[in-house]
């Protein structure tokens, strides 16, 4: 084989992993992106039925009640605008407590209940996860430009 | 008193890189051998000032000295002396105090071991690294000052996070800083390398020890950190691809493409231009993921706690280190000659590949880090990037450079033959595609990627095998006169493999339960029964607990009581989940306690993990392949030959 | 040499977009609330839990709202220099106590000085969070129409004290 079609062939190798690399990624992306949502948002009806999406807020103080199986919990996320209803079954973070940031990602119900399959809270108490405190933020900047 | 003398030396240390930056580099261009001897001299009394600063900070945090800032916030009185010793590093400031020491210590080795090189190389090496000590020490002084004081000091410190008050803490950081920032002298050696023109395959031989070291290093404080983070954080999981993971993974990934491709440079004289934008590449990942972790751009749950000043800083010196490089690269990388030529099918084809696949799967993993941030910023929303993706993209680029791994040792430099590496490797084939068919059928359960994962990780074992058995009879020599370098590659891929069945058999069998129980319950995962015994309070030096009691038995028989914990720690509030661990060659047996639920019952979570241990195991044998490497009489008996020279030019 | 300069462009592009990201740190952001009035509220006063105090009884007045607890590290560490302005007398500073135990606050006023005209007890945090409280410590500047004109998140520092909250205090107080 002559240099320059081996130069050829090299390039082409090194084409055809890029091109199946990138193939994978855009797959991979199409069915494995999680969009995050305020409360709001998803009371604004912005966020997709029957798809994994994230949320984020503080949870209300007081809305966590344990149900009869004894391991599902339901509680209240708000982003101290709008307030929606989560449902996890299973363990929840050492770190999540009620008045406190925390994010899930789930999927919503037709009956606006969102069933979260991971529950996520950060590793240090004193802040909250940035995707909650955005969440309150935003909030926060629709609630005063409505006001005025 | 002492805090000071710490902070004093720091501006002393800051000092002496900015000599050793500068000096021994305009010294080399110009054939100035006062300048070019002042290297060494400097370097370690930078080694000096920085251990002097590192053990002030460590002499506060064991003195309990509360009015500095540092110690106040990330330490107590009552806290174990060990993890008084661990806290030096359990913060932002400390950490960066221990890069630093890691870097002054590298700069060190290279200054000792550096006597078989031409004294200008030394000095340029030596003088990059200055260079990046520079900047670290001003970031250090003006945004990050472990020293700063408390006045009046506190009566008592907040206390360590408790996730970090653990035997994987002591070690993990320091591995994994060795493993960053040892590739600054992979890094160093690129650069001197552009400087002085000399890139050629002696340069190559140098720089390969350096690599493989701080490869070693990364290798095992990755492997820490998963391991710390199954057992610690109570979810029994490995690796999360969360940031800050793909930040140590990513140089990984390079460094390993980088070792290979420095093989070729080395035996070849090719790649040369490839191998050094490898070297700038493994060390600019380095520090992008230092900046990753630390300005808090990306939402991770190591974030530290962030200062936008600290960004902006870590930005800056990102851009100038390693903007400038590239720039340099490009400036002199086209005056590099191109190496030997080779064809389509030979070990430098191989190894190319090898080269190409690592990068790319890098790329992927990269771009799925910072894709939330890219789409932040053009204001799209904000979103994250799970597992899944990861998953999906990193494991089909893994399949080929897993099936070539085992090809690689068969192919002959220059010009191999297909057919004859088929005909040697028939066997190795075979005996993969009976383990691939058969030990999922044994396990009662057979699927396509549990038997793909088996026949890969087989193919490279029987491949090696092969490969030993075939060297020693045509050598001779019998098993130990052959070279440790190749060895130590053998021993690397074994570890890939070993690591590669780790995972293959717990994603195929791993089972897991989540429960709630009252005494006497029991429950069963994984042919193992979990009998609930009861739950009672504990004192630990510095939190209280609630202690599960668990009864482990199989078949009938009891093997052992697991005690799982759900801690309070007193000075930070902070509950802690520490999880019962039965480890075994073949299985884990995992449990962790919930939350109580009533007066009698907790939610609690078992697993059966099997062969979650050969993943570590698997990278402790490539961890170990590479110390073999290391110690190959190549590099050895090279610097033995110089220094007769230099001895018999003396005597002469 | 153009090929060559590949990996320089890719990284610039990477540089720009990181520089992008750097802004967009949930930290730097202005607070939504800055330029809008203070959220209202009435809390237990710190020492007189019987006594309320709420943010309407300093209509006229310039003053600084700091938020702080005896849990928290930082605070500490900027206490010393809230102790010096308040004997400056330059401006009043009121204090949010979040999230605390009143003995343990008490206590820490006694041991480090209380720089405060009065401490307001937010036990359970609810006012925190309409102030949009995301890390303590955080201090506000209040200007005479009760609008919130500036907001330091985390502990106030040297520079940021002589840099932006006094002179901004002064420019109010005209």
């Amino acid at each position: 084989m002559k240099p320059r079609h081996k130069r050829f062939a090299i390039i082409g190798g090194g084409l055809a992993a890029l091109g199946i690399a990138a193939a994978l990624v855009l797959n991979a992306f199409q069915s494995n992106l999680v969009f995050f949502f305020t409360p709001t948002q998803v009371a604004a009806g912005e966020a997709p039925q029957g798809k994994t999406f994230r949320i984020g807020g503080l949870v209300k103080e007081g809305s966590m009640k344990r149900q009869s199986d004894g391991l599902t919990v339901r509680f209240i996320v708000t982003d101290t605008a709008k307030e929606m209803s989560v449902a996890y079954t299973g363990i929840l973070p050492d770190l999540f407590r009620e008045g406190k940031g925390v994010v899930a990602q789930g999927k919503l119900g037709p009956d606006g209940l969102f069933a979260a399959s991971e529950v996520l809270a950060k590793h240090d108490e004193n802040y909250m996860p940035p995707e909650a405190q955005h969440a309150v933020e935003q909030a926060h900047k629709t609630a005063k430009s409505v006001k005025q | 008193m002492i805090p000071e003398l710490g902070h004093f030396a720091l501006i002393l240390a800051l000092f002496m890189v900015l000599v050793q930056g500068t000096l021994p580099l305009i010294g080399a261009a110009r054939g100035s051998l006062p300048w070019i001897a002042l290297a060494r001299p400097a370097a370690r009394a930078q080694f000096l000032l920085v251990a002097t600063a590192f053990g002030c900070l460590t002499w506060a945090f064991v003195a309990n000295d509360f009015s500095v800032v540092y110690v106040a916030q990330h330490s107590n009185s009552r806290l174990p002396l060990i993890y008084r010793i661990a806290g030096v590093w359990g913060g932002h400031e400390g950490s960066l105090l221990l890069w630093m020491l890691m870097l002054s210590g590298w700069t060190l080795a290279v200054s000792a071991l550096s006597r078989h090189l031409p004294d200008t190389m030394a000095a340029r090496v030596l003088g990059v690294l200055g260079l990046v000590a520079v900047g670290f020490l001003l970031f250090i002084l003006f945004t990050s000052n472990p020293f700063e004081r408390l006045l009046p000091a506190a009566e008592d410190g907040r206390d360590l996070n408790p996730l970090l008050q653990d035997p994987g803490l002591v070690f993990h950081p320091p591995m994994l800083y060795m493993g960053y920032v040892g590739f600054s002298v992979a890094f160093a050696f690129a650069i001197a390398a552009l400087l002085s023109g000399q890139l050629d395959a002696a340069w190559a031989r140098w720089s390969r020890p350096w690599t493989t070291a701080a490869w070693i290093f990364l290798t095992l404080g990755i492997a820490l950190g998963s391991w710390w983070a199954y057992y610690e954080l109570g979810w029994g999981g490995w690796w999360f691809w969360d940031p800050v993971e793909n930040a140590s993974f990513l140089p990984w990934l390079v460094g390993t493409a980088l070792v290979h491709s420095l093989a070729v440079t080395e035996k070849r004289g090719s790649f040369k231009n490839w191998t050094v934008l490898l070297a700038i590449a493994a060390f600019s990942l380095s520090l992008l993921g230092t900046f990753l972790v630390r300005s808090g751009v990306l939402s991770s749950v190591h974030a530290f706690a962030t200062d936008p000043r600290r960004g902006i800083f870590i930005l800056i010196l990102l851009a100038i280190v390693i903007g400038g490089s590239l720039l340099l690269f490009a400036l002199r990388a086209p005056k590099v000659g191109l190496g030997g030529s080779f064809a389509l099918i030979s070990r430098e084809s191989l190894l190319l590949m090898n080269n190409v696949l690592l990068v790319v799967a890098a790329g992927s993993v990269l771009l799925g880090t910072l894709y939330p941030l890219f789409i932040d910023a053009l204001g799209l929303g904000k979103l994250s990037v799970g597992p899944p993706y990861f998953n999906s993209v990193f494991a089909p680029l893994m399949v080929p450079a897993l099936f070539l791994m085992a090809l690689g040792p068969f192919a002959r430099w220059k010009h191999a033959s297909l057919a004859d590496m088929a005909k040697r490797l028939r066997s190795a084939f075979v005996a993969a595609l009976v383990v691939a068919i058969a030990v999922p059928l044994a396990f009662g359960q057979w699927t396509p990627l549990i038997a793909l994962g088996l026949l890969l990780a087989t193919w490279i074992i029987a491949g090696s095998v092969v490969n030993v058995i075939e060297r020693v009879r045509a050598t001779g020599g019998g098993l130990l006169a052959q070279p440790r370098s190749w060895y130590g590659m053998h021993l690397a891929h074994l570890g890939i493999a070993v690591f590669v069945i780790g995972v293959t058999m717990v994603k195929g069998y791993e089972s897991e339960k989540d429960v709630r129980m009252e005494p006497d319950d029991t429950v069963s995962v994984g042919g193992y029964t979990f009998r609930f015994v009861g739950v009672r309070e504990a004192m630990g030096p510095n939190y209280r607990a609630m202690v599960g009691e668990l009864e482990l038995s199989k078949d009938g028989k009891v093997l052992r009581t697991m005690n799982p914990e759900k801690r309070q720690y007193l000075s930070s509030a902070m509950p802690m989940t520490e999880a019962a661990i039965d480890t075994g060659l073949l299985r884990d047996v995992y449990v962790s306690l919930g939350e109580p639920i009533d007066e009698r019952a907790w939610s609690v979570r078992v697993y059966h993990k099997p062969f979650v241990d050969w993943i570590w195991g698997g990278c402790l044998l490539m961890a170990l392949g590479g110390l073999v490497a290391m110690s190959d009489r190549r590099y050895r008996l090279k610097k033995a030959a110089s220094a007769r020279v230099v001895t018999q030019g003396a005597a002469a | 040499m153009t090929r060559f300069l590949v990996p320089l462009g890719i990284f610039i592009v990477l540089v720009a977009f990181l520089a992008i990201g750097l802004n967009l740190n949930p930290r730097e952001v202005p607070s939504p609330l800055v330029g809008k009035p203070a959220p209202a509220f009435e809390l237990p006063q710190l020492h007189k839990p019987d006594e309320k105090f709420a943010p309407r009884e300093m209509q006229g007045k310039v003053w600084l709202l700091n938020v702080w607890a005896s849990w928290c590290a930082s605070c500490r560490q900027e206490h010393p220099l809230l102790v010096d302005l308040s004997e400056s007398k330059i401006v009043p500073i009121y204090g949010l106590n979040y999230k605390d135990q009143r003995e343990d606050a008490l206590r820490w006023l006694k041991q480090l000085g209380d720089p405060y005209v009065m401490s307001i007890s937010d036990a359970e945090g609810r006012t925190g969070i309409d102030y949009g409280v995301y890390g303590v410590p955080e201090t506000y500047v209040i200007d005479k129409a009760g609008v919130i004109r500036y907001k330091q998140i985390g502990p106030v520092t040297r520079e940021a004290l002589d840099g932006k909250i006094l002179p901004l205090v002064k420019e109010l107080q005209k």
